[in-house]
This record gives C-alpha cells, sequence and structure tokens, in this order.
C-alpha cells in the first residue's frame, strides 16, 4: 500500500507540474495541441478516403511519412552519442545531462510508431504482426526486425528514465545494478536500431539507390549529428528558462563530437557520389535524379544542394574551436545539421530510391497537404510528450520536486537539498 | 512429483465457483481465439475456409445482386505454372491488359492493371530506362518499335513474400505467388521489394459496376479487394486451378502467350524453353522467374 500511496503522489505531483506553468509555456502547448488537431483531421480523411489523399502512387509507393520514420529513428539512436563518454568514460559534465538524450529518443521512437502507423494501408489490423494472435514473419523480413528492436529499445530507455526519475522523486538514490546494465545495453541497441532501419531498404536488390553497403554507416553517421543537435538546442532552452545548469564544456564536447560524425557524414556521401558517378552504370539514374534532376524532373534538386550546403556549413562550424565556442555560430550548426540531415533523410533518402521506379517510369513525388499536416501532427504530438516529460524531469532532477517520504531515506541520500539543486540528487547509491 | 497430485475431493474444495468461472471464461475465449478468432488463409483447417468460402459468396452476392461462386481449390499435385511471351509476335495492343482488368476484378475507379506493356526502340533492346508504358499511337505496332508486357513473373525467389512482415503473401506448392486481402496489413514492403512493378496498392476504394462484375472468383484470386491492401497477378488462379488457361492467354490475337505446366515434359512451355532462345527479366537478381520471354522467330 505503502508504493501505491508513493506512486499516487508521484503521479498527482507530476499533474501538478505539467498544469502550471508561464505564459510562454502555455502558448507552445496551445501551439502544438493546435497542430495535433489539425493533423488529427488530416488523418482522419486519410483513414477514411484511404491512402489517395496522400501523393504516393503505385511508382512512389513510399513517401514522406516514410522519410521521417528513417529520420527519427536516428534521433532516437542518438541519445547514444551522449550515454559512450557519459558512462564508458565517465566523463561528467556530460553524465549529468544522458537522462534527457534519453527522453529525447523515447519521444523520438514514439513518433517513429506512429509514422508507420499513418503510413500502413491498414492501421485497424496491426495486430497481425503482435503474436500469437498474428504472425511476425521473422526472421526473414527486416520490417519484423525494426518492429522488436525498436519497441525494446523504447522499452529500454521508458524504464531507465523512469525509474531514475521516480528515485529522484523520493529522494533516493537509483538502483546502479539495474541502470548501468540497461544503459550499457542500450549503446549496441541504439546503433542496431538505426542499422536494421538501414537494413530496411538496403536488403531491396530492386532499388538500387539503397542496395549499396554504405547505407547502414551513412544512417548512423548522420544520426549522430542530427540528434545531439536538436538536443543542444534544447539543452540551451533549459538552462534559460530554469535553473538546469549546464557546464559550456559538455555542449564543446557534444559539438565536437558532431563535427567527427559530420565529417564521416559527408565522407560517405562523398565515396558514394563517386562510385556511382565514376562507373556510371545504369544505377546512376537515382543519384542523378537527386543531384541534377532528369530532364524536365527536377523537383529534388534544391532540396539536394541545400542539404549539402548545410550539411558543409555545420561542419565547418564544430570542426574550428573557437566557432563552435561562440554561442551564435554553435545555434547556427545545430540548426544547420538538423535542417541538412533532415531534407537529406526525408527527401532524399526515400524518394530517390523509388524514382525512377522499376520499369523506367518517372513520377514526380512531392508531399500533398495531408501528408505534410499528419507529419506535423505527428511531430507535434512527440514534441508535446517530450516537452510535458521535461516539465516533469528537470525539477526533479534540480531537486525543486521531490515526494515527502524523502524523508523516510534520510540516511540513503547522498545530496544534501541543496547540493541536490545543482542537479546531482539522481547519483548512483554508491560512490 | 507426489505433491503435484490432488485428489477430486481436494480439487473440489480447492475450487471455489467464482474461480472455475474464470477458469471457464478464459479457457472459452482461448479456444474462441484459436479457432474462430481471424486466421491467415493459409493456416486455416478445411472446415472453416469452407464456412469462408460460404460467407464470401453470400457477402459478395448481395452487394453485386449477382450469383457469385468463391472456390478455395488447392494446388494441383505434380503442377508447377510456367509462362512465356514472344517478344517478336507482341503487338502490343493491350488486349491482355482490358482482359485481365474484367476477369480479374480490378477496380475501375481508381484505375489498377496488373499487366503493364511497356513500348521500347528496337535499337535500344529490353531497356526500362527508355520505355514508355503510356503509348498512344492510332495504330500499334509502331515501326522501329517492340512491346514487353510485364505482369508478375512468379518469382521463385521472390523478394515480396521474403519482407512481408506479416506473412501475407507467400508462393503455394504450384508456384503461384499467393496474397491473403485479409491478412495484409498495407506496409507496401512487398512493393519496394518488387524489381518488376507487379504489385499495385488500393490507394481508394476500389469500385467495379455492378454488371462488370466476374462472379467465378477464387478466394486467392479476383475476389473484390479491399481499400489499403496490395495485389497482382495470380496467372488467373481460379481458371488455372480448374484446368484453363489465364484470360490473357485467350485473348492474345497473335498467339505471343504461352501457359503450362513446368513439370510436365511434354508442354508446350517445356518446349519453349528446350527449343527457343529464352530470357527472364533482371536476371542478375536472381529472383528467379517462373515468367519467360523469348523470341520464336
Amino acid at each position: 500500500m505503502d508504493t501505491v500511496r508513493r506512486f499516487t503522489r508521484f503521479v498527482a505531483g507530476s499533474l501538478r507540474l505539467v498544469l502550471n506553468g508561464p505564459k510562454t509555456y502555455w502558448t507552445w502547448l496551445i501551439f502544438l495541441l493546435a497542430l495535433i488537431v489539425s493533423g488529427a483531421m488530416a488523418y482522419a480523411s486519410q483513414f477514411t478516403s484511404g491512402l489517395i489523399v496522400t501523393s504516393m502512387r503505385d511508382q512512389v509507393s513510399w513517401g514522406f511519412y516514410i522519410g521521417n520514420f528513417t529520420f527519427l529513428v536516428g534521433v532516437a539512436a542518438a541519445a547514444v552519442v551522449l550515454v559512450i563518454p557519459a558512462y564508458v568514460y565517465n566523463w561528467k559534465p556530460i553524465r549529468e545531462i544522458v537522462i534527457y538524450g534519453e527522453l529525447l529518443a523515447v519521444s523520438a521512437i514514439i513518433m517513429c510508431m506512429l509514422f508507420v502507423l499513418v503510413d500502413i494501408g491498414r492501421p485497424d489490423r496491426l495486430w497481425h504482426l503482435i503474436p500469437p494472435l498474428g504472425t511476425l514473419n521473422f526472421p526473414r523480413s527486416i520490417l519484423a526486425w525494426d518492429m522488436i528492436v525498436l519497441n525494446l529499445y523504447f522499452v529500454v530507455n521508458l524504464a531507465v528514465v523512469t525509474h531514475i526519475l521516480y528515485r529522484a522523486f523520493h529522494g533516493r538514490p537509483y538502483a546502479k545494478r539495474l541502470v548501468v546494465p540497461l544503459v550499457l545495453l542500450s549503446i549496441p541497441m541504439a546503433v542496431g536500431i538505426h542499422t536494421v532501419t538501414a537494413f530496411l531498404y538496403n536488403g531491396l536488390a530492386s532499388r538500387p539507390y539503397w542496395n549499396s553497403s554504405i547505407l547502414a554507416p551513412q544512417f548512423l553517421a548522420s544520426a549522430f549529428c542530427s540528434g545531439p543537435a536538436i538536443l543542444l538546442i534544447v539543452l540551451q532552452l533549459l538552462r534559460r528558462f530554469t535553473r538546469f545548469e549546464l557546464q559550456e564544456q559538455a555542449i564543446w564536447k557534444i559539438a565536437e563530437l558532431m563535427a567527427y560524425a559530420m565529417f564521416l557524414n559527408l565522407f560517405l556521401h562523398g565515396a558514394e557520389a563517386f562510385k556511382e558517378y565514376y562507373s556510371a552504370t545504369e544505377h546512376l539514374l537515382y543519384t542523378r535524379y537527386w543531384y541534377s534532376g532528369l530532364g524536365e524532373h527536377r523537383t529534388l534538386v534544391p532540396y539536394a544542394w541545400s542539404a549539402v550546403a548545410l550539411n558543409i556549413t555545420a561542419f565547418a562550424l564544430f570542426i574550428v574551436p573557437a566557432a563552435r565556442r561562440n554561442p551564435l555560430a554553435l545555434n547556427l550548426g545545430c540548426l544547420a545539421t538538423y535542417a541538412g540531415c533532415y531534407i537529406e533523410k526525408g527527401m532524399g533518402l526515400i524518394i530517390p530510391g523509388l524514382t525512377p521506379d522499376t520499369l523506367g517510369e518517372i513520377y514526380e513525388y512531392v508531399p500533398s497537404m495531408t501528408e505534410l499536416r499528419v507529419a506535423a501532427g505527428v511531430f507535434a504530438l512527440g514534441f508535446l510528450v517530450f516537452t510535458l516529460m521535461l516539465k516533469v524531469a528537470v525539477p526533479i532532477t534540480l531537486g525543486e520536486f521531490q515526494g515527502e517520504t524523502a524523508e523516510e531515506y534520510g540516511h540513503d541520500r547522498i545530496a544534501a537539498p541543496r547540493a541536490a539543486a545543482s542537479g546531482t540528487s539522481w547519483r548512483p547509491a554508491s560512490g | 512429483m507426489d505433491s503435484d497430485e490432488v485428489t477430486p475431493e481436494e480439487s473440489g474444495k480447492a475450487m471455489t465457483r467464482r474461480q472455475f468461472g474464470s477458469v471457464a471464461a478464459a479457457a472459452a475465449a482461448g479456444f474462441l481465439l484459436t479457432a474462430c478468432g481471424p486466421r491467415r488463409l493459409r493456416e486455416m483447417p478445411k472446415d472453416r475456409l469452407r464456412r469462408a468460402l460460404a460467407d464470401l459468396e453470400r457477402e459478395y452476392s448481395t452487394k453485386y445482386g449477382t450469383k457469385v461462386t468463391v472456390s478455395g481449390a488447392g494446388p494441383m499435385p505434380g503442377v508447377v505454372f510456367a509462362y512465356a511471351l514472344d517478344l517478336s509476335r507482341c503487338i502490343g495492343c493491350r488486349r491482355c491488359v482490358y482482359a485481365c482488368v474484367a476477369e480479374n476484378n480490378q477496380s475501375r475507379d481508381p484505375q489498377i492493371q496488373w499487366i503493364r506493356v511497356l513500348q521500347m526502340d528496337k535499337d535500344k533492346g529490353v531497356d526500362f530506362t527508355h520505355a514508355d508504358p503510356y503509348y498512344q499511337p492510332a495504330e500499334v505496332p509502331e515501326e522501329g518499335h517492340f512491346y514487353v508486357p510485364v505482369s508478375c513473373q512468379q518469382c521463385r525467389n521472390a523478394p515480396c513474400a521474403k519482407t512481408c512482415p506479416t506473412g501475407a503473401t507467400w508462393i503455394e506448392p504450384d508456384g503461384i505467388v499467393a496474397i491473403d486481402y485479409d491478412w495484409c496489413i498495407g506496409c507496401r514492403c512487398c512493393m519496394a521489394a518488387c524489381p518488376y512493378g507487379a504489385r499495385h496498392f488500393n490507394w481508394g476504394e476500389p469500385s467495379i459496376p455492378k454488371g462488370d462484375l466476374n462472379p467465378h472468383m477464387h478466394i486467392l484470386g479476383n475476389r473484390p479487394r479491399p481499400k489499403g491492401v496490395v495485389e497482382k497477378c495470380t496467372f488467373c488462379i481460379q481458371r488455372t486451378r480448374a484446368g484453363r488457361y489465364p484470360a490473357c492467354v485467350e485473348v492474345c490475337p497473335v498467339g505471343a502467350r504461352k501457359f503450362g505446366n513446368l513439370l510436365d515434359p511434354d508442354s508446350e512451355i517445356r518446349y519453349i524453353i528446350e527449343h527457343k532462345r529464352v530470357l527472364v527479366l533482371k536476371e542478375e537478381l536472381n529472383t528467379m522467374p517462373k515468367f519467360f520471354y523469348f523470341y520464336a522467330t
């Protein structure tokens, strides 16, 4: 009964936190809710009329939804960039922000699942994937693998953050024996979810643009830029609007890691472009459709070159130490990284992979209004979840929000209330 | 093991009426789920399949106002179907396309066609990059061109069946790549995987005018499809499993289309493979089609 009482107090306290906030908080929430409502209405029409309200057709059978799904798997995987130095090398400044990376991963996976849900033709039959009622074509189907690893990754991250926050709320240190193995497990899993997602396309010999062994490494490289880019901006916002403290070294270190990842991303793209253009086989068509267009079909060309320009800009800003230490340049770099990787995955992966189609037809796909509205709604829902989780998590980690029961564990607490304010209350039990 | 044994007397005491009720309910639910719950056609027991067929016949008969039969005929032993198309004869008239639409109850609006006829340049050979599926001359064949009709190649190493996450598409023992329209979730992995553009998605609610319905159906073939699932050529399973030719073979005015049993050494299809210059599309992908193209002259 004690546990139940403590848990209700946690939930009630969290609700109070979520329902109280300054004007900017409410404006943000209302903005997100408006997007969600618009997305839900667009989805309702798609649900009744079918996917015919999208621009997808037999020639280009996947589009904007699956592109966004792929991008967000990368964002979810990127929490690992923070986890590796924090836990493996015990680099403290980053360790304190790992939990936000994991919250981002949880929100990103929710968005991934929603993008798959809105893309499939029969969402009412989703349970066909879930044994024992359904049948999962495992291990042959890569989508089956993807469903499994994404769900596992979601559960692992959710378990870790819930445990840490719940314990911190009650002023108790988290159980190191539970958290450390799970966090260490999440490192190979993060690499795993993005690799499996790449294999989803990579394994299709019918699509030469995807059927290249460089695809999975390239996915990882771009994910390790775009995920931290979002996080850096979020953390700076938190620092501005809450008492959350963030050491400059942590930001600089993450920016440095992003520079290496971006270099790798650009290098792999270059290697792929060389192979395609120099050998100039019939498979060059798809790469040409992306970078220079085929005849009068040039819809994607501006996207291609803006992605290249943004990625190179981001690399230049992050590799020069003086630039990444300048707040303006740092944030411009983050925005450039995010936009560059988003265009590269959202527009540059799926569409050129399917254009021209397997029989040589060029159908120029551009997402329809319905697709844009649904996608905006999914993003808004993900950001809403992320916002609400942060609204609870930040005060807990700052030690501003704790249950009264905390006193019962007085002797266990490793941090006095004042020390807790600097974000140390959720340190592990030992030490 | 002794301790596990429970005498009837003890079990009577141990189980109250309420407990018995919940156990019975759970057992009943379990039975219902496994016996009556939705199931893939592929795993459906015979008696359930018979009931399902009867239900479908009633449903379609009422909906389209005509007597509909839905067959569940299985594969014939010793038969593997194969197809051959004579590229030197095909004139690109597209009669096969429309015969297929009529026979297989493809949606008229939005339009779905299982056969796609590609016009190619004689000086370029079989080259998809320069193929034109939308040719509209007053008369075919056009000078300097030849025609390659493409539909499902019924691969032995089918990428579509491999990628399907729910096992809703598979290769039947007679070689037909089948789709369970009631099990497909519409994820379209198979469409991305198919190298021949053979798979078509019901982007909208399919529609067939009442009078145009072909009432002779097969559960894995030409029965009306729901919105949001994938469909494709089934070698006219409703005809071929009943010993008839596919509709496209019958309608072809120049006799370019040949069909038969790959396992029968005396069949026309075996004669063609053994005596003519035969090719398969995108051989390098190792899909091993059972749809062959050949030059008879």
